[in-house]
C-alpha cells in the first residue's frame, strides 16, 4: 500500500479495511465501537455548539426586544416603522402626560421610556393645522355673520400658512435645541442626554393641548381667549421645562437661564402669533392682521 | 497509481455536452392547443385587441360602476379590495373639483379652493393616510388603500352636488342648515364606508390609531363642501 507514505491520510481507513477482511463480524464490533464513542463525541461536542449558539441567539433576541440597534438605513421604509410601534392607549397616555405637568415626572423618562413615535406629533401637528384653519375662518364667519354688505369666502391661503409655522416649530426648534445640548455637553460631561426623535416627540405631544384652546378661540370673547392662552402656555410651557431641566441643571447658571426661557419664549411666540394672524378681534372686523404679527410668526419658523 | 487513476477518471472527460444530444424544447404553456376540448373561442379570452372599443370602455365602466354599488352599501367584501383601479377615484376627484369652482373665489384670490388645491389635497391626503397604515403594520397594499379611500369620496360629491342645488334656492339659514344635515350624513356615511374596508388589515390595539386619519381627511373634505358659497 503506498498509503503507507502518507502518514496522516486514511490511516483510520486503512485500519478498518484491514479489519474487515479479517473477521466481518469482529470489525463490526470494532467499528462501532470505534464510532460510538466518535458518535458520543460529536455529540457531546454539538451541545457545547448549542449552548454557543444559544447566548447569540438569546443575544439577537434581547436586541429585538430593546429595539434601539437595529441598523436600518434611514432611507428605508423599516427605519421608520421603528417609530410606529406604538398602540392606541400608549398614545392616549402620552396626550394627556403632555397636558398635566407634575413636579418631578420628567415625560420623557416617565411616558417615552426610550422608544419615542412619530405618530403622535406629526397628527398632532396636522390636527393642530387644520383645527387653527377652520377655527380662523369660523370666527370670521361668525363676526361678520350680521353684516349684509361682507361677502364670506373661506379662505385656503391660510392652511398654508399655518401648516408652515406649526411645523416649523416642531421641527426645527427641536433641531436647534438638541444642537445646543449636544454642544453644552460636549462641554460639561453630563450624564443626561436625550436623542433627536426624542426632544421632537416631546414637542409635538406638547402642542397637543392648543387644539381645544385653537377650538375654544372660535367664540369672540377676549377674555376667553387670553384665558384659554394662559392656561394652555402655562401646561405646555411647564412640560417642557420640567423634561429638560434635568438635561441642564449642571451647567451654568446663565447657560440655564438663556435656555429655559428660549424654549418659553417661542412657546408664547407661536400662539400670540397664531392668535394674533388667524383670529381678529371683535372689534376691528374685517382686517385679517397687522403685518407685525406677520413678521412675529415668522421669526419662530426661521429660528 | 497516478496513471490508473487517470484512467479511472478518464471517462469524465466525455460527460461533456457533446452535439449529439439535441438541446431543444418547447416551453410554452401548453393551453389551448393540446386538448381537443378547449374550442377557439378561450383563445380569444386573452387578447382583448380584435373587440369593439364599445366592449373595452363599457367593462371598464361595469367594473367602476360595480364599485360606486359597493360603496354605497358598504359590506365585508373584497371586490374593492382585490380588483382595484384608480378610475374611479380619479372621476370623482375631477367632479368634486369642477363642483367647487364658480364660488366667490372668482374675483379675489384667497377665495375657495382652486382646482389644483382640491385634487393635491385628496391625492396627498390619501397617500399620506396610507403610507400612516403601513406603517402601523397594515396589511392592505398601496394602491389598494388609495383605492378604497378615493372611492368612499363618493358621498361627499353627492353631497356637494345636492349642496349647489340647495344653493340655487337661497343661501339663507334654511338652506345652511339643509347643507349641514346632507354633509354630516354624506361625512358620517364616508368614514363609516371606508372603515369597513381598511380596519380590518390592522393588528387589534391600532385600529384608532389608523381610523383617527381618515376621520380628519373626510372632515376636511366636508369642511370645503361646507363652507362653499356661490358668486352672487
Amino acid at each position: 500500500m503506498a498509503s503507507t507514505n502518507d502518514p496522516f491520510q486514511f490511516q483510520e481507513f486503512e485500519e478498518a479495511g484491514n479489519l474487515l477482511e479479517a473477521n466481518r463480524d469482529a470489525t463490526t464490533i470494532s467499528i462501532e465501537d470505534d464510532d460510538m464513542p466518535e458518535r458520543q463525541r460529536k455529540a457531546a461536542s454539538f451541545t457545547p455548539d448549542v449552548d454557543d449558539e444559544d447566548p447569540h441567539a438569546s443575544d439577537d433576541k434581547t436586541e429585538l426586544l430593546s429595539g434601539q440597534k437595529t441598523s436600518a438605513p434611514f432611507w428605508t421604509f423599516e427605519y421608520y416603522q421603528r417609530f410606529f410601534d406604538i398602540e392606541t392607549h400608549h398614545v392616549k397616555e402620552r396626550i394627556i402626560g403632555s397636558m398635566l405637568p407634575w413636579p418631578g415626572k420628567n415625560f420623557i423618562h416617565v411616558h417615552l421610556r426610550r422608544s419615542p413615535d412619530l405618530y403622535g406629533p406629526f397628527w398632532i401637528c396636522t390636527t393642530l393645522v387644520f383645527a387653527l384653519a377652520i377655527s380662523g375662518n369660523f370666527s370670521n364667519f361668525l363676526l361678520n355673520l350680521g353684516k349684509p354688505d361682507h361677502k364670506y369666502s373661506p379662505q385656503f391661503g391660510k392652511v398654508t400658512i399655518a401648516a408652515t409655522a406649526i411645523f416649523s416649530y416642531a421641527w426645527f426648534v427641536p433641531l436647534a435645541l438638541w444642537g445646543c445640548l449636544l454642544w453644552r455637553n460636549n462641554k460639561i460631561m453630563n450624564s443626561l442626554s436625550y436623542s433627536f426623535m426624542e426632544i421632537v416627540c416631546v414637542y409635538g405631544y406638547s402642542l397637543a393641548i392648543y387644539i381645544p384652546a385653537v377650538v375654544l378661540w372660535i367664540l369672540p370673547f377676549e377674555w376667553l381667549r387670553w384665558c384659554s392662552i394662559v392656561v394652555a402656555l402655562c401646561l405646555s410651557g411647564s412640560v417642557l421645562v420640567m423634561t429638560f431641566w434635568p438635561a441642564v441643571r449642571e451647567d451654568h447658571p446663565k447657560v440655564i437661564a438663556a435656555i429655559m426661557s428660549a424654549i418659553v419664549l417661542l412657546n408664547v411666540l407661536l400662539a400670540v402669533g397664531c392668535k394674533a394672524y388667524f383670529f381678529s378681534k371683535p372689534e376691528a372686523a374685517l382686517s385679517p392682521a397687522p403685518s407685525a404679527a406677520l413678521e412675529l410668526t415668522k421669526a419662530p419658523s426661521a429660528t | 497509481m497516478a496513471d490508473e487513476a487517470n484512467r479511472q477518471f478518464a471517462g469524465l472527460s466525455d460527460v461533456s455536452i457533446s452535439e449529439d444530444i439535441p438541446v431543444e424544447g418547447d416551453i410554452s404553456v401548453p393551453m389551448g392547443s393540446s386538448s381537443s376540448n378547449r374550442q377557439r373561442g378561450e383563445e380569444d379570452e386573452f387578447s382583448t385587441l380584435d373587440e369593439p372599443v364599445k366592449e373595452t370602455i363599457l367593462r371598464d365602466l361595469r367594473a367602476v360602476g360595480s364599485k360606486f354599488i359597493h360603496v354605497l352599501y358598504p359590506k365585508r367584501s373584497s371586490v374593492l379590495l382585490r380588483d382595484w383601479d384608480l378610475w374611479g377615484p380619479l372621476l370623482l376627484c375631477v367632479t368634486l373639483a369642477l363642483l367647487l369652482q364658480g364660488g366667490a373665489a372668482d374675483s379675489e384670490d384667497q377665495g375657495g379652493p382652486q382646482f389644483a388645491e382640491v385634487f393635491v389635497i385628496v391625492w396627498f391626503g390619501a397617500i399620506i393616510i396610507t403610507l400612516n397604515s403601513k406603517l402601523l403594520g397594515g396589511t392592505i397594499s398601496f394602491f389598494q388603500s388609495l383605492c378604497v379611500l378615493g372611492y368612499c369620496i363618493m358621498p361627499l360629491t353627492a353631497a356637494m352636488a345636492v349642496c349647489r342645488i340647495v344653493l340655487v334656492g337661497g343661501s339663507g339659514t334654511v338652506s345652511f342648515i339643509v347643507r349641514l344635515v346632507v354633509v354630516t350624513a354624506s361625512f358620517g356615511w364616508s368614514t363609516f364606508a371606508s372603515t369597513a374596508f381598511l380596519a380590518d388589515n390592522q393588528p387589534a390595539g391600532r385600529k384608532s390609531l389608523v381610523v383617527y386619519p381618515v376621520f380628519l381627511f373626510y372632515f376636511v373634505i366636508g369642511w370645503m363642501v361646507l363652507t362653499f358659497s356661490p358668486s352672487q
